[in-house]
């Protein structure tokens, strides 16, 4: 672990947030948040249900324009470039991206054609994906047959098959047993040492330990920010469940 | 244009793996139109007749043969005294009675003339016109042949009285099927088109997977189109399905320009997905979207359009409402082409109206479809 850091250390930034706030009419979702994150860095986005995570995630998307702030995705402006921010990020939701009806090979081509990428690209990294993830039997197979977490391991693989800069994945392994949780980051691992630098919201607080650093936003503000050692040594906390705890306290926000 | 072409190829294997809407779709207009064509069938039939006949002479007899062998009357009670025929008409056994003089045949030749009154059933104006109609056909028919045959053997002075000539203009068996074609057509097209294509992308927001495309660099706009695509190609094989099944099997003539009947339908076919289009950028759900465009437009389409009822006899307000109907101008201008076979000059309002419907709902559409999820 100590390795991974240093080489972070030196990498460049690939996000940055400096004041980023959202409101919904008179209600602020996301309240000036500052932060950056790292090339190939796993960054891990905690917080409680109606924080403002996912606003927040959608904002650094280009999916919602920010009320006030800036924001950097990729070298690009989140407020005036979000066309090219979108092209160099991958994006997984928590109702996984992926069409039910269509075959497992289908939806990958999809994917690989909104990316831009040509037939005989799709096709050759189709083999390959497959190959890797051991689906090969499944090609032909629609998406709703598949098991929950064949599902997402296929959606992560489709959001980050046109080799995207950052991905985005926001709660990725809701419902899915630990074995399988655990699969499921091996693979975020591998990104991650391709390059891909990995955004990821998660409720689960033993995945938070897996994460490089990890911000823990409460009521629209984000309260902490380190890694999950040093967050740990800070809260004087034996795991990252009670560092959450002891923050996610003073929320005064009931979960929307 | 690969990004495109990859999204229309996703449409269509969404609706070709969802086999059974797709057989719905593509049978429903057979259903219907053969529905239309001959069960609900608006042509009178079997008008069940009542007769009193003092008389029974030879012209009484001939006249009731007559209409007894015509396919739109039986008759089906015979009655002896006028107090009888309000009792019929109360047991419902009866739609209409012919009341005959007495002495018909002899006041016919040596007067020249008698009466004969039909009375009907008025609480169904409709058959009762008709019957009424066909009747006085029927005796004026006969009574045609008795004075050719009076003048032929110059037996007596047999005034030839002058038939009216009644001529149906445009429908002249009285089909029922001729009118409801254009209606159907404009049903179908609409359904397909703005039901379908407003579920559809109303389906990937209720999904998610509508936020899955917006983070991505796809224009929402190629999005959009993109569902729209295969509703436009089964929009057209239902109407060539549709012109088909009238032409060869309801054997309703096209009077007028096959092609400018195409480019109307096709018209018509954008107006329809353009709308499609408006309704998923105003509602959220699938639900909603079938709501509002099935019965929100469906509704008054078929009820406003002039399909059911005549538009002449609707109050002002409902007429002022009917002018917003797509299909209503739509219906207006297919009759005009296929049915009365008039030249397209005849139907350039319809055509404007139509033009500028599709341009004004594409354009608030694309106004409203929101590319970032707000």
């Amino acid at each position: 672990m100590k390795n991974r850091n240093d080489i972070l250390d030196a990498a460049e930034m690939v996000i940055s947030a400096d004041n980023l706030t959202k409101c919904f009419k008179d209600f602020t979702a996301v309240d000036h948040i500052t932060f950056s994150v790292r090339k190939g860095e796993i960054f891990g986005f905690l917080g409680a249900n109606g924080a403002g995570k996912t606003t927040a995630m959608r904002m650094l998307c280009g999916l919602i324009k920010p009320t006030s702030g800036q924001g950097f995705v990729a070298g690009f402006n989140i407020n005036k470039e979000a066309k090219y921010v979108k092209k160099n990020i991958g994006y997984m939701s928590q109702n996984f991206s992926l069409y039910e009806d269509l075959k497992v090979w289908e939806n990958i081509r999809l994917f690989g054609g909104i990316y831009g990428l040509n037939d005989k690209e799709i096709a050759d990294k189709t083999n390959i994906l497959l190959k890797k993830l051991g689906f090969e039997q499944e090609r032909n197979k629609i998406v709703k047959s598949l098991p929950l977490g064949w599902k997402q391991k296929l959606a992560f693989s489709s959001a980050i098959f046109h080799e995207p800069k950052i991905v985005f994945l926001d709660e990725p392994t809701g419902g899915v047993d630990p074995s399988t949780r655990r699969e499921f980051w091996e693979m975020i691992y591998d990104a991650a040492d391709r390059g891909i630098t990995v955004f990821v919201t998660t409720h689960y607080m033993d995945e938070a330990e897996y994460c490089d650093r990890v911000s823990i936003m409460v009521d629209g503000k984000i309260d902490a920010l380190d890694t999950p050692k040093n967050l740990k040594a800070t809260y004087n906390a034996e795991n990252m469940d009670q560092v959450f705890r002891q923050l996610a306290r003073k929320a005064k926000r009931t979960a929307k | 244009m690969n990004q495109f072409s990859s999204f229309v190829r996703k449409e269509f294997c969404h609706i070709l793996r969802d086999k059974r809407t797709l057989l719905i779709l593509l049978v429903m207009p057979v259903v219907e139109i053969i529905l239309f064509g001959f069960a609900i069938s608006t042509d009178v039939r079997n008008i069940r007749l009542g007769i009193l006949d003092p008389s029974n002479d030879v012209a009484t007899r001939s006249i009731i043969q007559d209409m007894d062998a015509s396919k739109y009357f039986t008759v089906n009670l015979v009655l002896h005294t006028p107090e009888e025929i309000e009792e019929a008409f109360r047991k419902n056994k009866i739609d209409m009675v012919i009341v005959f003089e007495d002495k018909f045949y002899e006041r016919v030749v040596h007067n020249g003339s008698a009466s004969v009154q039909l009375l009907a059933d008025g609480t169904n104006p409709n058959t009762a016109k008709i019957g009424v109609g066909y009747a006085t056909n029927i005796i004026m028919a006969y009574q045609m042949r008795l004075s050719q045959k009076s003048a032929f053997s110059g037996a007596s002075s047999a005034t030839i009285r002058i038939v009216p000539n009644i001529k149906m203009l445009y429908n002249p068996q009285m089909k029922a099927a001729y009118t409801f074609v254009p209606g159907v057509m404009g049903m179908i097209l609409m359904l397909i088109c703005s039901v379908m294509t407003s579920i559809a992308i109303v389906r990937e927001k209720e999904r998610g997977t509508m936020e899955v495309l917006l983070v991505s660099p796809v224009k929402p706009i190629s999005i959009i189109l993109s569902k729209t695509v295969p509703y436009l190609v089964i929009s057209i094989v239902n109407m060539i399905t549709i012109f088909l099944l009238s032409i060869f099997v309801l054997k309703v003539p096209v009077s007028g320009s096959m092609a400018w009947l195409i480019i109307v339908s096709i018209l018509f076919i954008f107006v329809s997905l353009s709308l499609g289009m408006l309704i998923s950028s105003i509602v959220k759900t699938q639900v909603a979207a079938m709501l509002f465009s099935g019965i929100g437009m469906m509704l008054p389409g078929m009820l406003l359009s002039g399909l059911m009822f005549p538009i002449e006899n609707m109050p002002v307000l409902l007429q002022w409402i009917s002018y917003m109907v797509p299909a209503k101008w739509y219906i207006t201008a297919v009759k005009c082409i296929m049915i009365q076979g008039l030249d397209i000059s005849y139907c350039l309002t319809e055509l404007y109206v139509l033009l500028g419907m599709a341009v004004l709902f594409i354009f608030i559409s694309l106004k409203r479809f929101k590319y970032r999820l707000e």
